[in-house]
């Protein structure tokens, strides 16, 4: 499978001051599911919001699909964007809007400006936006506040608003943080099936171990900026997982029972 | 295992001994907050010659002459049309004011907040200038504008657009950036420009508190406005002074009771409207 996703050597530093990442490198090829694990502000959040440029990297360079994203102007970025797909752990919806018009938003990455302010969707679009409600299981809530959901089905809106960006790759911020157990495995379920049937990487930061060598081959632990562990999940052993969490045995909540 | 706890509930206890120390320290501060506020009256009652006896004997004296001159009488009454039509003249330039500055304000405050990743530089300018305006009080801004405009209704016109422009891009800057911060980076993460990030994520997501400050400052600027008719011989608030100057106190004191009726009307419209748009 052809690399679609790398780092190489990426450092990132916040105000001159705090040290976030340092020189990380790694690749992910088109059709991966990676879990990161790491502790809290350990850098999971930032290594993803390198790829989109929500936050500019100090050192080093970051390609996407082949195209150094930190000399991307303005346009390009834009184009990186719209083809990659964020969910977040507190959703980010605009809570105030139907169901309909957040999955929709997915698509102002391809409009012209002016046609983009007005919220000009073409028929495509809206049937579109349905289907994937449909697949999503979503159909009754279309109409509905945002407002007025669970945090399963928000967490549901937000993937079907980046799978309306059409992405190839999908980046995922805690998605099950916030999320009750039940919840969260439908949510995950839906995100191995995208990964699966429909073929978009996955990338996604996660803090429950368990369910990371659950549901992605591969895993990336992190520390302090650093990546500590790079491999399918099945290597992942106990002591690897002390030493991404700087911790000793009998200490982790997995540790228990 | 259980070890490590009980030593942890040992510390706890330990920790509570420290408490009574608190309420004590807690009642000497009180105690020198009060002998403090004491001691600072004293001075200023000493500096300025101030009469506390007198000043509280002639509470009464007061009630007595304003209850005297204040109540409106037969003639005060035939002038309630006149009256009126000053005080919706007063409602609507506030109303018209506080529009065109909070779309002016909308807009401005947006450079300024972190939605719209303006340069760190534009930010700081908009912040600048956004506390400039708010911080020179609107009756000082009658005062300068009279120079320019003389008294005319243009001059509370601007007074009031100025001080509101300032305060509501101050307020909708934060408003903006406290309401809209998570959805508008889901937005640009979807590749939106800034302009339709704006259209669809912040204007939707903060346009209830947006609305609700706006009809606070409706309330505020027509009480200000009265005292800025003072200034410019406009509105309401000219009507008062010319009652008030004329020693014809009964009429006057209709102007005030129209405009705390006006003040208490648009206060609940403004209370009900919040609670429908929340």
């Amino acid at each position: 499978m052809p690399i679609l996703l790398e780092f190489k050597n990426v450092s990132k530093i916040y105000n001159n001051v705090t040290k976030a990442l340092t020189d990380v490198s790694f690749s992910v090829e088109e059709g991966e599911f990676v879990a990161i694990i790491g502790p809290s502000g350990s850098g999971k959040s930032t290594i993803l919001r390198c790829i989109n440029r929500l936050v500019d990297v100090t050192q080093g360079s970051v390609f996407f699909d082949g195209h150094d994203i930190n000399q991307a102007d303005k346009k390009e970025i834009r184009q990186v964007r719209k083809k990659v797909g964020m969910i977040f752990q507190h959703y980010n919806l605009v809570d105030r809007l139907s169901v309909i018009e957040n999955v929709l938003h997915g698509r102002l990455g391809y409009k012209s400006a002016i046609s983009g302010v007005v919220g000009h969707y073409t028929e495509e679009e809206k049937e579109r936006a349905f289907q994937i409600l449909a697949m999503l299981g979503l159909t009754e809530e279309a109409y509905k506040r945002c407002d007025e959901l669970s945090g399963g089905q928000k967490q549901r809106v937000g993937i079907a608003r980046s799978l309306m960006q059409e992405p190839r790759l999908l980046l995922c911020d805690e998605p099950i943080a916030s999320l009750d157990p039940s919840s969260a495995k439908i949510i995950m379920d839906y995100l191995r099936d995208i990964n699966e049937t429909m073929g978009i990487t996955c990338v996604a930061n996660l803090h429950q171990v368990d369910v990371a060598m659950r549901y992605a081959k591969r895993i990336i632990g992190i520390t302090a900026g650093q990546i500590v562990f790079d491999g399918p999940s099945d290597k992942l052993t106990r002591t690897k997982i002390y030493k991404i969490y700087e911790s000793n045995e009998g200490e982790l909540i997995t540790d228990v029972g | 295992m259980s070890d490590k706890q009980t030593s942890k509930i040992t510390g706890e206890t330990s920790k509570f001994q420290n408490r009574t120390s608190i309420f004590v320290k807690r009642k000497r501060s009180f105690t020198l907050a009060f002998l403090g506020v004491a001691a600072l009256f004293v001075i200023s009652a000493v500096v300025t010659n101030y009469d506390v006896i007198n000043g509280f004997t002639s509470i009464p004296k007061a009630a007595i002459w304003m209850v005297k001159h204040f109540i409106p009488d037969a003639k005060a009454w035939s002038r309630v049309p006149y009256i009126f039509s000053k005080l919706i003249e007063t409602v609507l330039v506030s109303v018209a004011v506080t529009m065109c500055a909070s779309i002016c304000a909308f807009f401005f405050s947006l450079l300024g907040t972190k939605t719209t990743r303006s340069s760190p530089w534009i930010a700081r300018t908009v912040r600048i200038i956004a506390a400039f305006f708010r911080n020179v009080p609107d009756v000082v801004w009658a005062m300068l504008l009279l120079f320019s405009f003389g008294q005319n209704i243009l001059t509370g016109f601007f007074a009031l657009f100025f001080s509101t422009f300032g305060m509501l891009s101050r307020t909708f800057i934060e408003t903006i950036d406290e309401v809209s911060a998570s959805c508008v980076e889901a937005l640009y993460a979807t590749g939106a420009t800034s302009i339709q990030t704006v259209f669809h994520g912040v204007i939707p997501s903060s346009m209830p508190e947006i609305v609700s400050w706006v009809l606070y400052m409706i309330e505020t600027n027509i009480r200000s406005s009265t005292l800025i008719g003072i200034l410019t011989a406009t509105g309401i608030g000219y009507l008062f002074d010319l009652y008030y100057k004329r020693m014809d106190y009964s009429s006057a004191s209709i102007v005030v009771i129209a405009i705390v009726i006006t003040v208490i009307v648009i206060e609940t419209l403004s209370n009900k409207i919040r609670k429908v748009i929340m």
